[in-house]
């Protein structure tokens, strides 16, 4: 049977906290964000490597998306530089992943005999990480409320265990689910608090000040030296066989590169040299990844 | 004869890979039960099944063969090995024509066995453009992961699974059961028949047929518009492509902010198409309505008003995006992108985009007094063409390629000319698409089709029987149809080397044949020095296509079948051409004076005829031949004794083979 349909949540963080219980209640370690920047969920090392490898991992957590040639300075109601993503990586893939999903919306209020839910092809794939899979865009009413897809490689390596990656924008649905048409005015604690707040309150000066710095005063030359001691610590890092520092330094020269991106002043050619260097960066750190995963530090598999 | 109904249920399937399936599916089956003699198959298919119903006959028909085995009087070690090979006893053995032969018949198979024996390599091999994992229990692919397999030999199920030694093939094993709508009707229910199925699927809101979905698609957009004095945009890829996304199809209309109706209607309908599915609208004088039409994959239960708000939430949001870009787009005048063309490759080989726009001024510079154009203008519209791929609509919509650059040159008051030339210049793109017919826009067009056929030729890529990457014969068959459409005459010889021009006359040819028109009279016409010209190659067809319909057309061309026969067979004989002038003194016959005179007087009237494109003339001048060739033929012997009488009167015939190759290559002609 279907989950019952909840009332819906009333602020941003109740759409958070609900998504935690649902997912904590299917088993899933509910993490942190990572602490560095980076430009999707995907990137968070409790999705990248640990879609690696044969162990049983499910995990859910919230991470800070930068993405800084999306900022608009605050001024357009639906783009940001830095939003946030709902991240939950089911590996191996249940049974029937895309009713799970369906239950998590119903316990966010949406009804599917009232909304129209729809599967609509989108063959993920991310050219700095190596990985690609294939799922869909989930539509809710013509709006792509999550992206669903069956990993089948990460790093240039198959997939052993192929597992299930749900990225749903937070900021997006929440802006669905409340009915709300402009970011900033997303209540972002219950709206009958002492002292109510909106996305607006606590991040339009950041958006703003985030788009000055990502399009006007980024200092290339500056990002350019920490792109490359970043991966020249990355492959010092491997050297050594420490798979996860060298994977944070990975990250690190990612985020530089979307940063150079931002400011314009890559080539085509020159952007696609950059891609082939952080995508080698990846494919090495999910290979030691994979070398240094040693069997008493295994879960057991489960069958699914 | 026994029913056979087969459904793959899987997760969604993309909506642009389910006719192609079910079409590969009726062809490996047919393939694969063909001892079955399969008849009346159908299939169908939709977001998440496909589906094939057949009749197949009860069993395979019972086959009788001899295998023959050694010798008769080998020694016993060759008989006792060839009976161990067939398990049989040696008194199942006869004698027949000097051998051991043994009778056997290959038993009759159900045709259940068959079809659990076929289908799981089959299922294994499906050929789907990417298939995924879904699972380490199994190395089973399919496009998304498959759920069940529904298969019924008249009601029974037919029982196979896709486990195959340590794969466990993800648990999957035919049965009778399937699952109706994902939320109408929830669950799994068996099924019995074909009849059934269809019949338990409707009940369950699932309409089996993609023809009748986009049907009622059609219908209900329809009504919906009409109900407020709209017409919807024919759009059939996008109404085939829903129907790929929906089960249950149900239209709704919804408002397009009335803010956004000043943005044009090319970005209106992109967004609304690429991003959305939506149907555009229009009114009665052909504008842009503020409605669209959406399609659900559900009646719910509010009767769809969540539905339409949600999207009219999602498309002001949508559209809000694009005027974004359009007023950033707006701040910059195009040439100000150029430099930016500098940093997109055109091709690894052939430069940038800008590198390409240089060589477009050039051409167009060339071009334009030739087909009547202002040259300013077309430079103008040659520098500023590509700068639009460059800005953010079309980095958004590349499909909006031109149309853009049209409004974005516009608005920054270039000359109308100039940018309906940066629009029109693409068309056409296909065979429904209409010409450019202002001078401009078909200077800019040539000019980008010539540089395109002529780069790639240079670089050695051309297009081989199976490919044709670069789209170059879309390219020249442009041209062809630019300059057929717009009746110009220049020779494309100037701009593009010979074998470019050949593969344009090819083009030529091939489009007529489409067209159902005589191509073989092109084909003759072609190679006579001027194929550059294509109206010029037109007009002489068509002026030799109503001469050979003329008695007299007719006539000369058997006469000179003749003549090329007897030269063909007497010049290999003698292994030489007789293509030297000939010796009038040795002209003895009347009729072969006649004729040698007769071509004397034609051939230079031919040849001013040629050169003035009097081409009918030049037919009827042609026709004077007939009257003396055939007097000819039938009182000379050509063959004579006489070896310089003979040597001369093949002269005579080489060069009315020759006057007539003036106008064509009479032995390409067929029929």
């Amino acid at each position: 049977m279907s989950r019952p349909i909840r009332p819906t949540p009333r602020s941003f963080q109740e759409v958070i906290l609900r998504l935690h219980a649902f997912w904590a209640e299917q088993g899933c370690v509910i993490l942190q964000p990572y602490d560095l920047e980076m430009g999707a969920g995907t990137f968070h090392p409790a999705t990248s490597l640990r879609a690696l490898g044969p162990a049983a991992w499910n995990a859910a957590y919230v991470q800070p998306c930068r993405r800084p040639a999306d900022g608009r300075y605050g001024e357009n109601p639906n783009r940001l530089q830095h939003y946030y993503q709902y991240q939950v990586l089911l590996k191996p893939a249940p049974a029937d992943p895309q009713g799970v999903l369906l239950d998590c919306y119903r316990d966010l209020g949406l009804d599917p005999l009232l909304h129209d839910f729809r599967f609509v092809e989108d063959d993920w794939e991310s050219p700095t990480l190596g990985a690609w899979g294939l799922g869909w865009e989930v539509w809710c009413d013509g709006m792509e409320i999550t992206q669903f897809t069956y990993f089948q490689q990460v790093g240039g390596i198959a997939c052993e265990v192929p597992s299930v990656e749900l990225t749903l924008g937070l900021e997006r649905l929440a802006m669905y689910i409340l009915g709300v048409e402009n970011v900033f005015d997303l209540p972002f604690n219950n709206p009958d608090s002492v002292a109510p707040l909106s996305y607006g309150d606590v991040f339009l000066r950041a958006e703003r000040e985030f788009s000055a710095y990502n399009f006007e005063h980024a200092d290339t030359t500056i990002l350019l030296r920490q792109f490359e001691d970043a991966e020249r610590e990355c492959r010092a890092l491997l050297a050594q066989g420490l798979a996860l520092p060298a994977y944070d330094q990975c990250i690190m020269a990612s985020h530089r590169f979307n940063l150079l991106d931002a400011r314009g002043v890559m080539s085509v050619a020159e952007r696609a040299a950059f891609i082939a260097r952080v995508r080698a960066l990846a494919k090495a750190c999910c290979e030691a990844w994979l070398a240094g995963d040693c069997a008493e530090a295994r879960p057991a598999l489960t069958a699914g | 004869m026994p029913e056979l109904l087969l459904e793959l249920f899987s997760e969604e399937i993309p909506a642009r890979m389910q006719a192609r399936a079910a079409a590969d599916l009726a062809r490996l089956m047919c393939t694969a039960l063909a001892p079955l003699s399969p008849s009346n198959v159908r299939t169908f298919y939709g977001p998440r099944r496909l589906t094939l119903a057949a009749e197949v006959a009860a069993a395979t028909p019972e086959e009788r063969t001899v295998e023959r085995g050694p010798r008769a009087g080998s020694p016993d070690a060759a008989l006792a090995g060839f009976l161990r090979k067939h398990g049989a006893s040696r008194d199942a053995v006869r004698e027949e024509g000097g051998y051991l032969v043994l009778d056997r018949t290959i038993p009759s198979i159900p045709a259940a066995a068959v079809v659990a024996r076929e289908l799981p390599p089959l299922l294994r091999r499906f050929p789907w453009p990417k298939s995924m994992r879904w699972s380490s229990r199994s190395a089973f692919t399919w496009v998304r992961p498959l759920r069940r397999i529904l298969c019924v030999l008249d009601g029974a199920v037919v029982p196979f699974s896709l486990a195959e030694g340590e794969d466990d093939g993800h648990g999957l094993r035919a049965g009778n059961e399937t699952e109706g709508h994902r939320f109408l009707a929830p669950g799994a229910f068996a099924v019995g028949s074909f009849a059934d199925y269809r019949a338990e699927l409707a009940a369950r809101h699932v309409i089996l047929d993609p023809t009748e979905r986009e049907a009622l698609i059609r219908r209900d957009a329809a009504r919906l518009a009409e109900a407020e004095g709209f017409s919807v945009v024919e759009d059939p890829g996008l109404i085939s492509e829903i129907s790929g996304l929906t089960e249950w199809p149900v239209a709704l209309i919804g408002r397009i902010d009335e803010a956004f109706m000043d943005l044009p209607p090319e970005v209106l309908r992109t967004s609304m198409r690429v991003n959305q599915r939506y149907l555009a609208l229009r009114r009665p004088d052909g504008s842009a309505a503020p409605r669209f039409i959406v399609v659900a994959n559900l009646a719910a239960a509010d009767g769809g008003a969540a539905i339409i708000a949600g999207n009219e939430r999602v498309l002001r949001a949508r559209l809000a995006d694009a005027r974004f870009f359009w007023n950033e787009d707006l701040k910059r005048p195009l040439e100000t992108l150029l430099p930016k063309l500098a940093e997109v490759t055109f091709h690894a080989a052939l430069g940038s985009q800008r590198d390409r726009v240089d060589r477009l001024v050039r051409l167009c510079g060339e071009i334009a007094p030739l087909v009547g154009a202002d040259r300013t203008k077309a430079e103008r519209a040659a520098l500023l063409c590509k700068a639009d791929l460059v800005s953010g609509m079309v980095g958004e919509f590349p499909d909006l390629q031109g149309v853009m650059g049209r409004y974005y040159a516009l608005a920054h008051g270039e000359d109308a000319e100039v940018a309906n030339a940066i629009r029109d210049h693409y068309a056409p793109r296909g065979a429904e698409d209409e010409v450019p017919a202002e001078p401009v826009a078909i200077t800019l067009a040539l000019a980008d089709r010539i540089d395109q056929l002529v780069s790639f030729f240079a670089i050695g890529e051309r297009p081989t029987g199976s490919g044709d990457p670069y789209a170059l014969r879309r390219a020249a068959l442009g041209i062809v149809r630019i300059v057929r459409d717009n009746r110009l005459r220049l020779d494309l010889s100037q701009f593009v080397s010979p074998d470019v021009r050949d593969f344009i006359a090819e083009r030529l040819r091939v489009q007529l044949r489409t067209e159902g028109k005589r191509h073989d009279i092109v084909a003759a016409v072609v190679g006579r020095g001027v194929d550059g010209d294509l109206m010029r190659v037109l007009s002489l067809a068509e002026a030799l296509e109503t001469f050979l319909a003329t008695e007299d057309g007719a006539n000369l061309r058997t006469a000179y079948a003749r003549a090329v026969n007897i030269l063909r067979i007497e010049e290999r004989k003698d292994g030489r051409s007789y293509d030297d002038p000939l010796d009038a003194s040795l002209l003895s016959a009347k009729e072969e004076q006649a004729l040698s005179a007769s071509l004397d007087a034609l051939e230079p009237v031919l040849a001013r005829d040629l050169a003035e494109e009097r081409f009918a003339e030049a037919m009827a001048t042609l026709a004077a031949l007939r009257a003396p060739l055939d007097a000819f033929f039938e009182r000379v012997t050509v063959n004579e004794q006489n070896a310089a009488l003979r040597a001369n009167r093949l002269r005579l015939l080489s060069r009315v083979r020759r006057a007539m190759a003036q106008v064509a290559d009479f032995s390409k002609l067929e029929g």
